[in-house]
């Protein structure tokens, strides 16, 4: 890891810091890039499964589903003072490499569902009603692995970042 | 949402999320202060360690909620402006492109309504890639619940229930024509909710509404993917068929009298979408409704167990009908954009806003009046009064259908009270109708 002051330390993995982040973050901006390059942004409530950025997405929105299918590179922002009530807040940029798991649209992404509920409870309420608008329920998961971590500290993106870059698993 | 738009409404944001390309030409997003300066954005530089921020095609993201603690959040918000840093190195952003969502501007039930076509495009695509047809997994039972939109049954049960209650206040009644009179009843309105749903997905009304709610726009069925067009004729048919088989013995039961009203009843729910007539496309949809939930079911029950038609129980289906049919009128408040895109000329499609409130309170107050005048001419049994007591209620849809006309999400409680004006109103005449048998 490089740290702000430009030091070297040993750390390879997401800092707890910006774990902290992840958990408590009800909106994050997914960044996709099509395969002409283009890029696309869209907000999605990030879950952290210990190794990967989780984020789901319905088929009625899965525009970005077929991007990553062309190019798996994103990046992920967590930046909203207001939808991450952490403490101390701070921001952070996760650039990784996402896979979609669509193979069972009906009840694969349901493995997220106690962490998409702790942050959305209203959710589990929802869900009741399923069959009111089925479609919505038909989803993908986005199984994101970070590559490189960019955190400020405070939130302060006007000073230099730690960055870790996190090698692949062999 | 067009530039202009959307720079006017950045000031709702705290914070700006730069998103560029790394050296490697992968995406990256870091985040940042702003101000808007005329057509242009200010963006504070930010420091992004190692990878430094292309000046063209640059994309701008800012992006908002309201959390509510125990809930989730509510307010989503994002606006995604694309465009180009001035080559000064001022880190003034010059947007050029805009795209984005505010739910206050475009609910999010029609924001999904919007995506039906690409969420049936990724399904294909899944399919294709898995070898199989990829469609949305429901039981059949829930399938059967929103196919044949179950819970509008009341609709039926209440003037079926009234007929029977005024010919047992006439001490006739029996138990298994009640049964059979009720499976038909219930076979023929099912049987008409697809045929309903498969007639307007022909014409395009149920494809082009994009507000659908729970009462109106039709089970969506067939456009979610949840069953195919041939499935839902097959339903309907076997509906029909029921009903009719079941019109055929009670006829023979009750007699030939029943055959009339049965028919005009199977007539009326086939043509009410169905070509040549399309009753609701030639603004007769509520006198079709009216007719059919009406004097045809009360009327048609009350036959069955006494074999003869009489005034009081035509005068105890008026009230209902008219309620009925108002439910059927104030659903199509919300569908009227679709509805006259289709070319479906229902009456709130054919007459202004303040006209469409007017005649919905005339039509309630006609309701009461004939209560009131079926008591006073002796007619009806006076405990039937107490259907009265819904007067407040149809004060307050009329209210809620004026405040929220062009909400279609907004009418929605307005709609449901519309809903419990009817069954409260028959439950209340039905046992008004009991009381007055115990006591007579």
């Amino acid at each position: 890891m490089t740290t702000a002051a430009g030091e070297e330390t040993a750390s390879s993995a997401v800092p707890p810091q910006v774990i902290d982040l992840l958990n408590a973050a009800l909106v994050a901006e997914l960044t996709v890039m099509d395969a002409r390059g283009r890029l696309f942004t869209d907000p999605l409530i990030p879950m952290w499964d210990g190794e990967h950025v989780l984020m789901t997405s319905s088929v009625l929105f899965s525009r970005k589903l077929q991007r990553i299918k062309q190019n798996p590179h994103v990046s992920v922002s967590l930046s909203d003072p207001v939808a991450i009530p952490s403490e101390p807040f701070g921001r952070a940029t996760i650039q990784g490499e996402a896979r979609v798991i669509d193979d069972d649209l009906h009840a694969g992404w349901e493995r997220l569902l106690p962490l998409w509920i702790s942050k959305e409870p209203s959710v589990k309420k929802i869900l009741r009603f399923r069959f009111a608008l089925p479609l919505f329920w038909e989803r993908a998961v986005i199984e994101i692995t970070p590559r490189r971590v960019f955190f400020w500290r405070d939130g302060d993106t006007a000073s230099e970042p730690d960055v870790v870059e996190i090698e692949a698993a062999a | 949402m067009n530039l202009p738009d959307a720079l006017g409404r950045l000031s709702r944001y705290m914070q700006a999320v730069i998103v560029t390309r790394d050296g490697e030409g992968h995406p990256y997003s870091v985040a940042t202060d702003f101000e808007v300066s005329g057509e242009t954005v200010i963006l504070r530089p930010p420091k992004t360690g190692p990878v430094s921020i292309q000046t063209t095609d640059v994309h701008v993201v800012f992006s908002r909620i309201r959390p509510l603690p125990g809930y989730g959040y509510d307010e989503r918000s994002y606006v995604e402006l694309a465009g180009d840093l001035a080559p000064d190195g001022s880190w003034r952003f010059i947007p050029m492109r805009a795209r984005g969502w505010d739910e206050a501007d475009l609910p999010f039930f029609e924001l999904c309504e919007r995506a039906l076509p690409q969420a049936r495009r990724y399904m294909e695509e899944v399919g294709q890639a898995q070898g199989t047809k990829v469609k949305p997994r429901m039981s059949a039972g829930w399938k059967f619940f929103v196919a044949t939109r179950l819970p509008f049954l009341t609709a039926t049960l209440v003037p079926v229930f009234l007929g029977i209650a005024v010919a047992a206040y006439e001490r006739r009644f029996s138990w298994p024509l009640m049964a059979l009179t009720l499976v038909g009843a219930i076979a023929v309105h099912l049987g008409l909710n697809i045929a309903n749903d498969i007639f307007d997905a022909r014409s395009g009304a149920d494809e082009v509404n994009l507000n659908p709610t729970m009462f109106s726009g039709g089970s969506r069925a067939i456009q979610y993917g949840l069953l195919t067009m041939r499935q839902m004729v097959t339903l309907s048919v076997v509906c029909y068929s029921v009903a009719i088989a079941c019109g055929l013995v009670l006829t023979w039961k009750s007699g030939l009298g029943l055959l009339w009203v049965g028919l005009a009843g199977i007539l009326i729910s086939v043509f009410y979408t169905a070509p040549p007539f399309r009753l609701v496309h030639r603004g007769l949809g509520e006198l079709s409704v009216a007719l059919g939930f009406g004097p045809i079911m009360v009327l048609g029950a009350y036959y069955v167990q006494t074999g003869h038609y009489a005034l009081r129980p035509l005068l105890l289906s008026v009230p209902v009908a008219v309620f009925v049919m108002l439910i059927l009128y104030a659903n199509e408040i919300p569908d009227r954009v679709a509805d006259a895109k289709a070319g479906k000329r229902t009456l709130v499609v054919r007459w202004t806003p303040d006209a469409v409130i007017a005649r919905y309170a005339l039509s309630a107050a006609v309701a009461y009046v004939v209560l009131i005048a079926g008591n006073v001419f002796g007619v009806l049994p006076r405990p039937t009064l107490i259907g009265l007591l819904t007067i407040p209620l149809a004060w307050y849809v009329a209210r809620g259908l004026k405040k929220h006309f062009f909400s279609p999400y907004g009418v929605v409680p307005a709609l449901q009270s519309n809903i419990l004006l009817h069954l409260a109103t028959g439950i209340l005449l039905i046992a008004g109708v009991l009381v007055a048998k115990v006591v007579a």
